[in-house]
């Protein structure tokens, strides 16, 4: 535990900073430590979560990338289209072709990454563009409403109806986003394609040297990601009943403060699952506690910003003090 | 000691390379025992860094070469080949992973793959210790690597680079930047791995560790072979010698200048943890040496003097006037330069041009009446000091990064020259460079003194101080403890006393 606190000083202190602020929320409201707005925490939370360990392997990996959110509204649309013409699915066919399309649009990224040598935000600024501009084009900006119906009927994985008759219940998305979660941990922790993509990001010119091929390793990081935003897709239509193709615009950023704020180095090679999640469940805490306490919604930017400038000055400040302690 | 008869681990003859009509090696030829530690010897470009290349397979000899490995020929080697073979290289810019941890960076390369498998940690990490253990060095496995000092860094890379059972190892200037206690340090894992069989192939500008850690050593001189010697019998002139093709001077320079007006005076300087009761005085072209161990202050002391850190006791007048500079640029006004121990990071902007690095530091004299950079004044500034230092460039606009060591060296100089200072302050100027640049570095510190610059020279390479200084102090745990003439001591009695 000591180890883990020295280890990772970010992910500590957000943890602190977390439970000061549930305290408070469960003090200031009668509200907030109630079982109905915890399990409605959790579904509204699953997609970002799910995103965010995607974008945690890339950050892991030295890169980033900003169009994750817009090819989850282009699998979900593709999806939509290939639902509709076999007629039927179910949601194992459901996860490998948004699994599989949101794959392969992570390895264009990676081909187009690795092949022109560009970097990944450029690359990802284009792509994210060429993708909305694309469902837009297609869709003509109309919402898709003929889905089948397993694809958003509720399924429940916990439901729970308190004495005064307040209905708690956690949907399937929580589940498969604590698979992915369980993935990725595997993934990056325990695999030893999690140690290169480690080592890229940390020192890209010593992994080649070391023989990690490069390549396999991009496709890999933005495939992940890729994967894991077309499963997000999907959980998201399953919650919002609809296919929207804009719907999904501009929430990459968010989850990529959620991630940052978690402690992955946007310069590679550091980065935990449980600073991810920590770094989720902060914003989304924070989001739930203004609305609790009744506070403009306006303000929840504002609260996001300023969290990642204090969180980054302050890991700063402490490697200034670190190396002057050490200078003897 | 190895005996004569053991096998050959390498052995190569008649390698060429050429680039692009250059040839950077002319039929050289290298030949290496099993157990043996063999010393490359040569000044920067000489193709010392090719041929260790062309043996690890990241280049392709010319045509006509043969090679031999462990008893094999072969036609070629590719970079896989030679790491299956146990040809294992440290690299001068380490090539770890700071984010990791001590263990993770020694396994890294069983780790490497195309196809996932799962991470056996404690596997790993015993590995790790296993090596450690090997080479008698004691290290937490759970630091991160970014958090270690250098030396320890370099003992890390060691480790990794035998992890894949290395029976060949070259390690190209592994000491450029530790001090003489953790040069000692890793030149007793060399002696232990020569004992365990394993050949290591040293690089090093510093020839005094050549002599003392390798059997034989093999001169390359510009692409060409110039012979292999034993090291018994070998001076640290004669392979300067051999080296450089030049008789390269080892007297003692110092001259008495005690009639000249002071400089700078230093009268019970403290700061609390660093340095105590520090009295010096400098004069008008006085070379002063500064020399002691690691941790004796001696670049404490120096980021007192211009203003990074603020000193507790005591005080410090330039030229009688006061001094107390509030930081960096306040010392810089005041007349002192200092040249840092880490030119390569803190000295230089490398992607920058070599005219642009020269005049970064008097950017505010080099206006027009707009307030814009006069760019004729600006080359007319570089030009002079090119001049004065006799760098060797291509072209003022060409990028730092494109020099040599030495001349890199010199363009830090000029750029701090070209602020005029009164008193100079060179940190460990020849940590990198070849011995034909470390004299000419010095030819131009003994000019700038006679031009009436006052110079304080740290080093803790005690011959260094001792040929090229007029007075050489001795600090110890933050104080000054003697004072030493050059002409009445030997490098052997100064060594005696600053290792001791």
């Amino acid at each position: 535990m000591r180890r883990f606190a020295k280890d990772c000083p970010v992910e500590t202190r957000l943890f602190a900073v977390l439970v000061l602020i549930t305290l408070g929320l469960g003090l200031g409201t009668d509200t907030f430590f109630t079982l109905a707005n915890i399990t409605s925490l959790l579904n509204n939370n699953a997609v970002n979560l799910i995103w965010a360990v995607g974008l945690l392997v890339v950050l892991i990996a030295g890169g980033i990338d900003i169009s994750f959110a817009v090819a989850a509204s282009v699998v979900q649309y593709l999806a939509a289209l290939i639902f509709g013409a076999i007629g039927g699915g179910n949601w194992a066919t459901g996860l490998i072709v948004a699994g599989g399309l949101g794959l392969c649009l992570g390895l264009i990224n990676a081909a187009l990454i690795h092949g022109f040598r560009v970097v990944s935000i450029v690359i990802t600024i284009a792509t994210f563009n060429v993708f909305f501009g694309l469902l837009m084009f297609f869709t003509r900006g109309r919402n898709i409403y003929a889905l089948p119906g397993w694809w958003t009927d509720r399924i429940f994985i916990f439901e729970y109806q308190s004495a005064n008759g307040v209905w708690s219940e956690l949907n399937l998305s929580v589940a498969i986003m604590l698979a992915c979660v369980a993935a990725t941990a595997i993934l990056i922790g325990w695999t030893t394609w999690g140690r290169q993509l480690y080592a890229m990001g940390d020192n890209p010119e010593g992994a080649r040297r070391a023989g990690v091929n490069i390549a396999l390793m991009h496709g890999l990081a933005y495939g992940w990601l890729g994967m894991m935003a077309g499963i997000a897709g999907l959980c998201q239509v399953n919650i919002a009943k609809e296919v929207v193709p804009n719907a999904l615009y501009g929430r990459e950023l968010e989850v990529l403060a959620a991630v940052v704020l978690g402690g992955a180095r946007l310069g590679g090679g550091r980065g935990t699952i449980i600073g991810c999640i920590l770094g989720v469940l902060f914003v989304a805490v924070t989001q739930n506690g203004l609305n609790l306490l009744g506070i403009s919604p306006f303000a929840f930017q504002m609260i996001i910003g300023a969290a990642i400038l204090v969180a980054i000055s302050t890991s700063n400040l402490d490697l200034g003090l670190k190396r002057r302690r050490a200078a003897p | 000691m190895t005996p004569d008869d053991a096998p050959f681990a390498l052995r190569l003859s008649n390698v060429s390379k050429t680039f692009g009509g250059l040839k950077a090696l002319d039929a050289v030829d290298f030949a290496v025992r099993a157990g043996e530690v063999h010393c490359l010897a040569g000044e920067n470009g000489c193709g010392k860094s090719t041929l260790i290349k062309i043996v690890t397979g990241v280049y392709t000899a010319d045509p006509g070469a043969h090679i031999e490995l462990f008893g094999q020929a072969r036609d070629g080697i590719t970079p896989s080949e030679a790491r299956e073979l146990g040809i294992a290289v440290i690299w001068q810019d380490l090539a770890l992973f700071p984010h990791m941890t001590v263990a993770e960076n020694i396994a890294f390369d069983g780790m490497v793959g195309n196809l996932p498998r799962l991470l056996s940690r404690g596997a790993a990490r015993a590995e790790a210790q296993a090596m450690l253990d090997r080479l008698g060095v004691r290290l937490d496995l759970d630091t991160r690597l970014n958090t270690l000092p250098i030396a320890q860094r370099q003992l890390v890379a060691i480790a990794r680079a035998l992890m894949g059972a290395a029976r060949l190892v070259f390690m190209d200037e592994p000491t450029a930047s530790l001090t003489q206690s953790e040069t000692d340090g890793l030149l007793k894992v060399v002696q232990t791995l020569s004992e365990q069989g394993v050949s290591v192939v040293f690089v090093s500008h510093r020839l005094a560790e050549v002599l003392e850690i390798s059997t034989s050593v093999t001169v390359i001189r510009d692409g060409k072979l110039v012979g292999v010697y034993p090291t018994e019998g070998l001076t640290q002139a004669r392979l300067g010698e051999l080296m450089t093709g030049a008789i390269l001077s080892s007297e003692v320079t110092a001259q008495d200048r005690s009639g000249a007006a002071p400089v700078l005076q230093v009268e019970n300087l403290t700061r609390v943890g660093e340095f105590q009761d520090i009295s010096l005085t400098i004069r008008r072209g006085e070379v002063v040496g500064l020399t002691g161990l690691i941790g004796a202050g001696r670049t404490e002391l120096a980021h007192t003097l211009i203003g990074m850190t603020q000193p507790d006791a005591g005080h410090m007048t330039l030229n009688g006037q006061p001094l107390r500079p509030r930081n960096i640029r306040a010392a810089i006004a005041a007349g002192i330069a200092y040249v840092s121990e880490d030119r390569l990071s803190l000295g230089l902007i490398q992607p920058q041009s070599i005219a642009d690095n020269t005049a970064i530091s008097v950017l505010d004299r080099l206006l027009n009446g707009l307030g814009l950079i006069a760019s004729s004044r600006k080359d007319r500034l570089v030009r002079t000091w090119i001049d004065q230092l006799s760098v060797k460039i291509g072209h003022p606009d060409d990028p730092v990064s494109t020099l040599s060591g030495g001349n890199q060296q010199r363009v830090v100089l000029s750029k701090w020259l070209a602020t005029e200072p009164k008193l100079i302050i060179l940190d460990s100027p020849t940590v990198g460079v070849d011995v034909g640049a470390r004299a000419g570095i010095f030819r131009i510190v003994r000019r700038l003194a006679d031009e009436g610059l006052a110079i304080l020279l740290i080093s803790d390479e005690v011959s260094e101080v001792l040929t090229n200084a007029d007075r050489v102090l001795h600090m110890e745990s933050g104080r000054l403890v003697n004072e030493i003439d050059p002409h009445a001591t030997t490098v052997e009695e100064l060594e005696a006393q600053v290792y001791a």
